[in-house]
């Protein structure tokens, strides 16, 4: 396994930058540029650049599709949220229409915003590709053939021209899928969801999006601290605050940035990547959350440190 | 460890020390709870003052106690946070959950000029 590429980081709902975000961005761009001269396009490429995220970049919209790099011809990727269309197009422009392709696409569950790409996945209606779903779900293929119904969508399942496989997948037993150790683990969420963890060549991802951890059960504490055991990284659901999380939000699925570093410093993981990020937050917001969890694992660290990133659409994580 | 706690007036003070993690939270719990759920107590402060760091454990029983005050419409408050305990309450958003006065006497003043009397005595007695 060599990168995770991020294609759609966004909880819930897709979001789109609008009109005052863009501007409220370049406001704040050229008042950083005021004074300066800039001699050539390089530099001005570099003043971009060095600027804060939060005004030279965005956390962006899409729903949760993450792709693994195994180095593998296939292609694999973890949730078919409305990242799935932008990564599809990548896999088309890549190598052409005319070039089958293997996709293993793990679901984690069946809620609408981890499904809703599905129907925009270039790859699925090209002759020749091959597509296998995954997941732990009984209903997995009864639920992707149903959103692509009248009244939902004009385009029937029956349009997909590509090889379509569905492989049901136990949890707590390791699936061997291109050339990766596979493992699921159940999770706390409506209708259940599942956490994956991928081995490869003594690299470990763990994909643990919309999982809830009850802070009542200590024997969960150490359960999921096993399957993040010395992962490379945790692509972890931070969608809530702690307080919001075990109050006004609790039982609605989600966890915090507070339990992901515990659980991370418990599994002593090396990186812990925030995910599924509440609509609610603007790139500020979230910027701020980021730098609130690094101090938290700074000031919570044992012998090893933790690294802590925030996953944003494009972002591209060498393991 | 188990709270130590003191009553003024209507008003409970629990005096937690140490860390507040998963290997002490149910002691803490059990040690709390009771003035939650003590009809007699209108009011109640848990001083941090002692308290060295809390994890999500420990955050976890303050919701409890948070909720079962405000289900009977009773106040509850944190005080004197150590500068570790209070970057945590930020960082995890129970600033907003909870009154924060910088000392017990202060928290007492915001709830009951009965009960703060009577804490100024105890005061006095004690110097």
């Amino acid at each position: 396994m060599q990168r995770v590429r991020f294609w759609g980081t966004r909880g819930s709902l897709p979001i789109a930058l609008t009109v005052a975000g863009v501007r409220q961005k370049l406001v704040a761009a050229l008042r950083d540029a005021s004074g300066r001269a800039f001699e050539s396009d390089q530099n001005i490429e570099q003043f971009v650049d060095d600027l804060p995220f939060e005004i030279g970049g965005t956390f962006g919209g899409h729903t949760s599709c993450v792709e693994l790099v195994t180095g593998g011809a296939d292609y694999v990727a973890c949730d078919l949220g409305s990242g799935l269309r932008p990564f599809g197009q990548a896999a088309i422009a890549r190598h052409g229409p005319a070039s089958p392709q293997t996709y293993h696409l793990f679901v984690s569950h069946l809620h609408w915003d981890h499904i809703m790409g599905l129907p925009f996945f270039g790859p699925a209606y090209i002759p020749g590709n091959r597509v296998v779903f995954y997941g732990g779900h009984e209903a997995l293929e009864d639920a992707l053939r149903r959103q692509m119904e009248p009244p939902s969508f004009p385009v029937g399942f029956s349009a997909f021209n590509a090889s379509i496989e569905f492989v049901h997948l136990d949890p707590d037993t390791p699936h061997d899928v291109a050339g990766m150790r596979v493992t699921l683990k159940r999770q706390h969420h409506t209708g259940d969801s599942y956490g994956y963890r991928f081995e490869m060549n003594d690299r470990v991802v763990v994909y643990s999006t919309d999982s809830e951890h009850k802070l009542t059960e200590p024997g969960e504490r150490l359960a999921f601290a096993e399957f993040f055991r010395d992962a490379n990284v945790v692509i972890f659901d931070a969608m809530y605050s702690l307080a919001d999380s075990i109050s006004v939000k609790a039982d609605w699925g989600h966890s915090s940035n507070i339990v992901g570093v515990e659980l991370c410093q418990l599994a002593r993981a090396k990186e812990l990547c925030l995910f599924h990020h509440e609509p609610a937050l603007d790139d500020a917001a979230l910027v701020k959350m980021l730098a609130e969890t690094r101090r938290f694992e700074e000031i919570t660290r044992g012998n090893t440190p933790l690294r802590v990133s925030a996953a944003y659409d494009g972002l591209d994580l060498v393991l | 460890m188990p709270s130590q706690s003191r009553h003024f007036g209507n008003i409970a003070v629990a005096i937690p020390a140490g860390r507040l993690d998963h290997s002490s939270a149910a002691d803490f719990e059990q040690g709390l709870l009771p003035l939650v759920e003590d009809p007699q107590v209108a009011g109640l402060i848990v001083d941090l003052a002692n308290v060295e760091y809390i994890s999500s454990m420990g955050l976890r029983v303050l919701m409890l106690a948070a909720k079962g005050m405000r289900g009977r419409k009773a106040r509850i408050a944190a005080v004197a946070l150590q500068p570790i305990v209070a970057e945590i309450f930020a960082i995890s958003r129970f600033d907003s959950v909870f009154e924060m006065f910088p000392s017990v006497r202060e928290a007492m003043a915001a709830m009951s000029a009965q009960a703060l009397a009577a804490y100024d005595v105890a005061l006095a007695s004690n110097t």
